[in-house]
């Protein structure tokens, strides 16, 4: 199967850098992205000093910055924006996404399904490309004048119809960055329902592979209204169209001259149609990924795994109808609101589904505390509660004093921050054995995990004090008001957590390291785990299988009654 | 949170109010308001003081009062029974897994339960709730002040009808940054009596209708104490209501992004003891906007 | 080359009773349905929400001098554009290249006659009476929604393009091959002239 003949021929950079091979696009989409949300998750340790303590000097680098963004090394309001906007959308658009879908999916759902590679590998590497050259024109965005996109990852208009050269960036960024999504969601759906091996019908499937299927249809259908906000935004700024602009704005003074009659809502509705089944892609791999880790350390089927299937397709269905919870406070009436806090609170049930069957997959189980499964298990109470203090934004009633507030902050970023981030680390730790043939240490991994946990939770609980406090999101410095200057010591709190949790990854990038190449070398299946990936070489060739995988039962048969071993890989034929 | 960490908190807050804090000028952008007097209130990591009368105000709280509790209580039992597993189901020697699917009877009624929860919170108060905050507004019987609160970068301006109660027409080509910030048209017999301040005030017990829009980007109105958030979006005036039920000073903040000084975009709201003491603020500030006004002649 | 490898490249699959490169093509087509019905929600949002008189206000039929008769003409342009294409593929999979190729130069040449309709008869005079973008919210949207949709036409072409000259030699490799990307050019020109088969009323005759 594997074809070294075409390999041995092949230059360098066809070889690692523009191959079309799942594996090594995954390991690209996957290095890239963790990049980048290194550099976002910076971005955020600098904006913290400034919560912390406003006005004062940013100690070590503050002298590096330039006058125009900071100058006496103290932050300006601007520069202060633009780390907050470009914070949002590099974490979301340029890191989490493209490592759980575009790293762990690009690499791991065809091993997982007996695939030789993608449906479309020419297309995965320029899905790739795409993305890269996205993300480098976000980046650059720094540098242009007026400094990088400063609206919010949202950029409303009209503020981000005004905003200075770096919003535009962020939409030719942006066109990019949708543009790789739509391509890859093509090839992962193709692939799934077409290139599964003989036998793997799909409730044969491990969860993982449904949670990249809905993630892929999300993509899908959701990313193109954001794309075509995007040109009209690119317009209204270089065409001076009026398709987000009222009539009558007066801008510092000066009388807007366009031609008016947009409407600044239509942005709005746009982009949240898009940004709301955007969290579900940046949830769902998660969960997939958590899934297979914790049946792998429980030695025991998941609980309950026909009832996370639907409800993770009842869920991406759901997700196109909530959109305008994200704009309660718009001036919006009975009707429409009741509609999206009927949508929203039912939407709340998928998702407990799947948190309670993974939490009921643990009882009767043999629990292996492994550093993938100690990452796995504390997403599921960070999970629990990010989705529950979702309830009171949900409900327009109890929204009113929580909207835009530190509360929903707490909120997505408990889903997002110690959820996925989670669940990458678990899976990365998981599968590292497959990608190199050496595991990553023990001792180093325990390290990084309580310390990540213990300080991220110093980070974020805070916050929804702050949020019933009343203090507002996206403040330069809180401490204008009296309810926020109040609660200061909590931000000071924060800004403490974020700093610890920045040098609590040191361990971690030392392990990586060290570990590709001094790494314990260990066999195909360290784990002992039952979905193909394992059985494939560590790591796989082109090709990816040896023998062409046959598969006989489903994705979690562990611990299977009168079995000599307590687990029973997907495509072992079955005993005589 | 301990008080430790709140008087830490405190102290710097204090240094860093005297230590000032310098938002630069741009071009004509409206300053914010420099409140120079005292905040009425207890501040910390609770909800801020309750200072409505409005009955909306008292529900949302109790709404999320509700659900915090029941969140606590879900996240409680649902905990329990993760760190029970976590124990009684470690791997050790001689404890085997079982595969067999446990039958979760229990975890159904659960889910159904909190779905029919959920519900009766949507339908029993939080649906009524925003039925009242958007359908009662108050009627011309219980002879509500209205003021027309009118964003811009990076201040608020609140529009008084005078005592004609009728509000001036405005349009952008009067506008004079220095003398007439909303455009009131200086030929309109109804603006004569208008006032425009930077601060909201109103008397105890009277209720209020404010209707909110913006002159440039998209603002939100909001005042924590009153429970209070309405998104200030140029080309729309949406109205809001409330009533205050204690005399004080508070602030009001702004809640969307709205450029380099929306951090700093607070209002003073001035809540009087009565109707009078409001007329003679009303007055004392006619006079002074003219006195200006005519000064810049 | 892993290529080699990837079954359904050609031979359709039990499930979807397509071969992947069409089902891909489907799935892509979705995402454009919800692009361009992205701008046709921004059009209907913004017509019933602009003031009724005023600057703001939307142009009449006459105020907005587009032609119908011209769109009209366009309209039947591509779709006999949609005819020549079915017919080359249909030439294709008789295994008569010759025919296939000469359809296939007749879609690219209407393609051509719409585009240059489009931007002579129309965009140019426009621009020449001061009918830009930023004249209004409705020419903003004329000219954009069109614009992209022009865009997606010039995709087309490049593709049939090169289907004509360079990517031609791949009928001769595999001719089923050739003749499935033909069958996927072909899907992708449909829906680029379904698109306008609605862009045309609600932009020409809604006024």
């Amino acid at each position: 199967m594997s074809d070294d003949h075409h390999h041995a021929e092949m230059s360098y950079w066809r070889k690692y850098v523009f191959s079309i091979d799942h594996k090594v696009i995954g390991i690209q989409y996957a290095v890239t992205g963790l990049c980048f949300l290194f550099f976002g998750f910076c971005l955020m340790m600098l904006m913290r000093w400034q919560l912390a303590y406003p006005g004062r000097e940013i100690p070590l680098i503050g002298k590096l910055l330039s006058e125009s963004i900071a100058p006496g090394g103290v932050m300006l309001p601007e520069f202060y924006n633009a780390l907050g906007a470009m914070h949002g959308t590099i974490m979301v658009f340029m890191g989490v996404v493209p490592i759980v879908v575009g790293g762990f999916g690009n690499y791991v759902m065809p091993l997982q399904i007996g695939a030789p590679d993608m449906a479309f590998p020419k297309l995965n590497m320029a899905s790739y490309w795409v993305f890269f050259v996205g993300g480098v024109v976000m980046l650059i965005s720094f540098f242009v004048p007026g400094g990088a996109a400063n609206s919010g990852w949202t950029s409303y208009p009209p503020l981000s119809n005004i905003a200075t050269a770096g919003q535009t960036a962020w939409l030719c960024g942006m066109v990019c960055l949708i543009t790789s999504s739509l391509l890859g969601s093509v090839n992962f759906i193709v692939t799934i329902v077409h290139l599964r091996a003989k036998g793997l019908t799909m409730f044969r499937l491990p969860f993982f592979v449904w949670a990249q299927l809905v993630t892929s249809f999300l993509l899908l259908l959701a990313f193109p209204p954001l794309e075509a906000a995007g040109i009209l935004q690119l317009m209204d700024r270089l065409a001076d169209t009026s398709f987000f602009m009222p009539e009558g704005l007066v801008i510092s003074g000066e009388i807007k001259q366009v031609a008016g009659g947009g409407s600044p809502l239509l942005w709005q509705h746009l982009f949240w149609f898009l940004a709301h089944p955007e969290v579900y892609v940046l949830i769902l791999p998660g969960m997939g990924m958590v899934a297979e880790v914790i049946a792998n350390n429980t030695r025991k089927p998941l609980w309950g795994y026909r009832a996370m299937v639907y409800s993770t397709i009842f869920l991406g269905f759901m997700s196109f109808i909530v959109w305008a919870h994200h704009m309660f406070m718009t001036g919006m009436g009975t009707n429409i609101s009741a509609f999206f806090a009927t949508t929203t609170m039912i939407i709340s049930i998928p998702s407990v589904i799947i948190l309670t069957a993974l939490v009921i997959s643990l009882y009767n189980g043999a629990i292996r505390f492994t550093v993938p499964m100690l990452f796995a298990l504390a997403f599921l109470p960070m999970f629990a509660i990010g989705g529950l203090t979702g309830l009171p934004l949900g409900l327009p009633a109890s929204d009113i004093h929580l909207h835009d507030t530190y509360y929903v902050i707490g909120h997505f970023h408990y889903v997002v921050a110690p959820g996925t981030i989670f669940a990458i680390f678990a899976g990365i730790y998981y599968w590292f054995p497959k990608a190199t043939g050496r595991c990553m240490d023990v001792a180093l991994g325990k390290l990084h995990f309580f310390l990540s946990f213990i300080f991220i939770n110093i980070v974020f609980a805070p916050m929804f004090w702050q949020g019933l406090a009343g203090v507002s999101r996206r403040l330069y410095d809180q401490t204008v008001y009296a309810h926020g200057e109040a609660v200061q010591g909590l931000t000071i709190m924060s800004s403490w957590g974020a700093w610890l949790l920045g040098l609590a990854q040191v361990p971690f990038f030392i392990n990586f390291f060290i570990s590709i190449r001094w790494g314990k070398k260990v066999t195909d299946n360290p784990w002992d785990a039952t979905t193909l990936e394992w059985s494939a070489p560590s790591p796989p060739p082109h090709g990816n299988f040896t023998v062409e995988p046959v598969v006989y039962r489903g994705p979690y048969e562990y611990s299977v009654p009168g079995a000599d071993k307590d687990f029973f890989p997907q495509s072992a034929a079955a005993e005589a | 949170m301990s008080g430790a960490v709140l008087a830490r908190g405190l102290l710097v807050a204090a240094v860093v109010a005297v230590l000032g804090i310098a938002s630069p000028a741009l071009a004509q952008d409206a300053k914010a308001a420099d409140i120079s007097v005292e905040i009425d209130g207890d501040y910390g990591p609770h909800m801020p003081p309750a200072v409505y009368a409005h009955d909306y105000a008292r529900k949302g709280d109790l709404l999320i009062e509700i659900l915090h509790y029941f969140m606590l209580l879900l996240f409680g039992g649902w905990g329990i029974f993760f760190v029970y597993c976590l124990f009684r189901f470690r791997q050790r020697p001689g404890h085997q897994a079982h595969s067999a699917p446990v039958k979760a009877s229990v975890s159904k009624w659960l889910e159904i339960g909190v779905a029919v929860f959920e519900g009766a919170l949507l339908i029993g108060l939080s649906i009524p709730v925003w039925a009242e905050v958007k359908n009662q507004l108050p009627t011309e019987e219980e002879n509500p002040m209205r003021v027309r609160v009118v964003a811009e970068q990076f201040a608020w301006n609140f529009h008084y009808s005078g005592p004609d109660g009728i509000f001036g027409k405005a349009a952008p080509q009067h506008i004079d940054m220095a003398t007439n910030v909303l455009g009131i048209d200086p030929d309109d017999p109804n603006g004569q009596d208008d006032l425009t301040s930077g601060e909201l005030h109103f008397p105890v017990g009277r209720k209020v209708i404010a209707e909110i829009t913006s002159k440039d980007v998209i603002h939100s109105f909001s005042v924590q104490v009153l429970r209070v958030k309405q998104d200030a979006i140029p080309g729309m005036r949406i109205p809001v209501w409330f009533e205050a039920a204690k005399a004080g000073n508070y602030e009001v903040a702004c809640a969307q992004l709205c450029g380099n000084n929306h951090y700093s975009m607070k209002a003073l709201m001035a809540i009087h003891e009565t109707q009078a003491e409001f007329d003679s603020w009303f007055e004392t500030a006619y006079e002074e906007a003219n006195a200006e006004f005519e000064e810049l002649d | 080359m892993t290529t080699n490898l990837l079954p359904y490249t050609v031979k359709p699959h039990p499930i979807t009773e397509m071969y992947s490169g069409k089902f891909g093509m489907w799935l892509f087509l979705a995402s454009e349905v919800m692009l361009f019905g992205a701008l046709f929600s921004a059009f209907i949002l913004l017509k019933v929400t602009a003031p009724m008189e005023g600057a703001a206000a939307w142009p009449t039929h006459e105020e907005a001098h587009l032609s119908w008769k011209i769109g009209a003409f366009n309209t039947l342009v591509l779709i006999l554009s949609s005819v020549t294409m079915v017919f080359a593929w249909a030439a294709l999979k008789g295994g008569d290249l010759a025919k296939g190729k000469k359809y296939l130069a007749a879609t690219l040449v209407l393609a051509i006659v719409f585009l240059v309709v489009k931007i002579l008869m129309e965009y140019i005079p426009h621009i020449n009476h001061g009918y830009v973008p930023s004249t209004s919210v409705f020419f903003g949207l004329y000219y954009t929604m069109t614009g992209l949709h022009g865009l997606h036409i010039v995709g087309g072409i490049v593709v049939i393009g090169y289907f004509l000259g360079p990517g031609a030699a791949l009928y001769h490799e595999n001719p089923e091959y050739y003749t499935n990307r033909i069958e996927c050019t072909g899907l992708y020109w449909h829906f680029v002239d379904l698109v306008w088969i609605f862009l045309f009323p609600t932009i020409y005759l809604m006024n």
